[in-house]
């Protein structure tokens, strides 16, 4: 159990009367890169989000690093967790987004430092310090004091990878980071996440980028309707799909 | 650029035309204005600076601005309860803004006014249980409180929209992004959210500022005397109704005019990181 970055046991997840996650099982080892593919709508996204308590689960159970997400356990009883422990959790774990979501109003070393500092209490110079690293960690020294609207997609996505960063996180969460980018621009910010994952960062990956997963990947995962329809080996997944669902999708996006 | 174009360029009478008549009359107005005794500018000169316009002056600007501070806090406090998740607050904030923004802003002063008539005193205790402290509502609400409140409350009411169509325009995936960080919602509302919503607030809100300049004037049904009070005061008794009036318009549209630019900076700070695209 504890060995376990993430564990889901039957995790149920509804929108009102619809069921976006109808059972999910998974298990993510610490060092491990997960990468998760499906069309569009098959929930991806919401899994993601459940993991990093944007969402609350409906039914069956899901741990990071051996905890309960959402709740807390004592005896035989669940209680939900407080908005206060909520956020300390997330601290614990990085999540990129397909649009960046930088905030605007803040420079690229400002969107960095602002969660050390204003969650973590970091004093400002050693946060700055930190994020000046991540900064020139992800190939972006010399933009550390550009707004976001002055950078490109591609550099917009390498701050907001730092800005995970600076939380040191013990996952990262990646919500088909490379899909709103022009196509010149998405190496870029694989190869950061190359180096993460090279480093021994925990992560799972929704992408459609299959080379990467193929590459980088330690497991691959195919979504369709709210199940896993298949796992397994990224080459053996992307080589000899089991099931017809992922052979149709495979030859879609490859 | 090595070889510029040179064209003719468009040729545009109409403005030209429209430019001349704005200036013929500019030219009749400024000629009438100095030529014209009955502007009487020696009185205006006289009265710009007399100590009953300057107090009266005076008590505009302390209005304007404690009425504005107690609009803008309690319009954000009313914006984040109406946005809340809690029906309860969302619900009591709708019917504040209901109410406030239903009724004359006339009747709201003269019903502060008038409070000690339906409670003639305040007591602070337990609700329902004993009172520790009790007080003549008439000592407490003196004309100028009772402006304050009438001004300042229903301010809050007008704010309050303005403030919540602010946070509403702020991409929600901001606040996700925050909120995956790990930040409180207090933090995000503060330090995230509202940073944003503020380049959406801030021309309304200076639209407020300067209506609320001459709104002070109203206070004169409190019998609370501003500087619409002082010059009116002046020409009941000398009869320079005119001179008078200039007087007042000469102020008004200075503060207005400092008021702008004031506003010109604030909006500048504000669109930071947005402007420079
Ligand atoms: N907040 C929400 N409210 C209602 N429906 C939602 C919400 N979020 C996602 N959904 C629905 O859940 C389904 C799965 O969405 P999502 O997880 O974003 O899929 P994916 O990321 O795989 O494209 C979609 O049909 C979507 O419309
Ligand atoms: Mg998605």
């Amino acid at each position: 159990m504890t060995e376990l970055m993430v564990k889901a046991e039957g995790v149920h997840k509804s929108f009102g009367r619809t069921e976006v996650l109808k059972g999910i099982d998974l298990e993510v080892r610490p060092g491990e890169v997960m990468c998760v593919i499906g069309p569009s709508g098959s929930g991806k996204s919401t899994l993601l989000r459940c993991v990093n308590h944007l969402e609350k689960i409906n039914a069956g159970r899901l741990w990071v690093d051996g905890e309960l997400v959402g709740y807390t356990q004592k005896g035989d009883k669940l209680y939900e967790l407080r908005d206060r422990e909520v956020a300390r959790k997330r601290q614990e774990i990085g999540m990129v987004f397909q649009r960046f979501n930088l905030f605007p109003h803040m420079t690229a070393v400002e969107n960095v430092m602002e969660a050390p500092v204003q969650v973590k209490r970091e004093s400002r110079a050693e946060a700055r310090d930190h994020a000046m690293r991540l900064l020139t960690q992800v190939g972006l020294a010399d933009k550390t004091g550009s707004y976001p609207s002055q950078l490109s997609g591609g550099q917009q996505q390498r701050v907001a990878i730092a800005r995970a960063l600076a939380m040191r996180p013990k996952l990262m969460l990646f919500d088909e980071p490379t899909s709103a980018l022009d196509p010149e621009l998405v190496g870029d910010v694989l190869a950061v996440m190359r180096q993460l994952a090279a480093d021994g960062m925990t992560m799972v990956v929704v992408t459609h980028e299959m080379g990467f997963a193929r590459e980088v990947g330690d497991s691959l995962v195919f979504m369709d309707g709210g199940v896993v329809v298949e796992q397994g080996s990224p080459r053996e997944v992307i080589a000899a799909p089991q099931h017809e669902r992922t052979r149709s999708f495979l030859a879609k996006v490859l | 650029m090595s070889n510029p174009i040179k064209a003719v360029p468009v040729r545009h009478p109409g403005r030209w035309l429209a430019g001349a008549v704005i200036l013929v009359l500019a030219a009749m107005l400024a000629h009438s204005l100095v030529t014209n005794e009955n502007f009487h500018w020696d009185v205006v000169g006289k009265y710009l600076t007399a100590s009953n316009v300057l107090n009266g002056l005076k008590n505009t600007l302390i209005l304007t601005v404690l009425s504005m501070a107690i609009g803008i806090v309690g319009g954000i406090l009313l914006a984040v309860m109406r946005l809340s998740a809690n029906p309860l607050l969302s619900w009591t904030a709708a019917a504040y803004i209901w109410l406030f923004r239903g009724t004359p802003v006339i009747t709201q002063l003269l019903f502060w006014f008038f409070l000690a008539a339906l409670y003639p005193r305040l007591g602070l205790g337990i609700p329902f249980g004993p009172t520790f402290l009790s007080v003549d509502t008439n000592s407490l609400i003196a004309p100028f409180t009772a402006a304050l409140l009438g001004l300042g409350l229903n301010e809050a009411a007008y704010m309050a929209e303005i403030v919540r169509g602010g946070i509403l325009s702020v991409d929600h995936g901001q606040t996700e992004a925050a909120e995956a960080l790990g930040m409180s919602r207090a933090k995000i509302l503060r330090r995230i959210v509202l940073p944003q919503a503020m380049r959406v607030i801030i021309p309304p809100t200076g639209n407020e500022t300067i209506s609320m300049l001459k709104t002070t004037s109203l206070v004169i049904v409190i019998a609370y005397f501003e500087l619409m009070t002082a010059v009116q005061q002046i020409y009941s008794r000398n009869f320079q109704t005119i001179p008078l009036l200039i007087v007042a318009a000469i102020w008004y549209l200075l503060l207005t005019s400092i008021l702008t630019v004031v506003q010109g900076r604030i909006e500048k700070h504000f669109a930071r990181g947005v402007a420079t695209r």
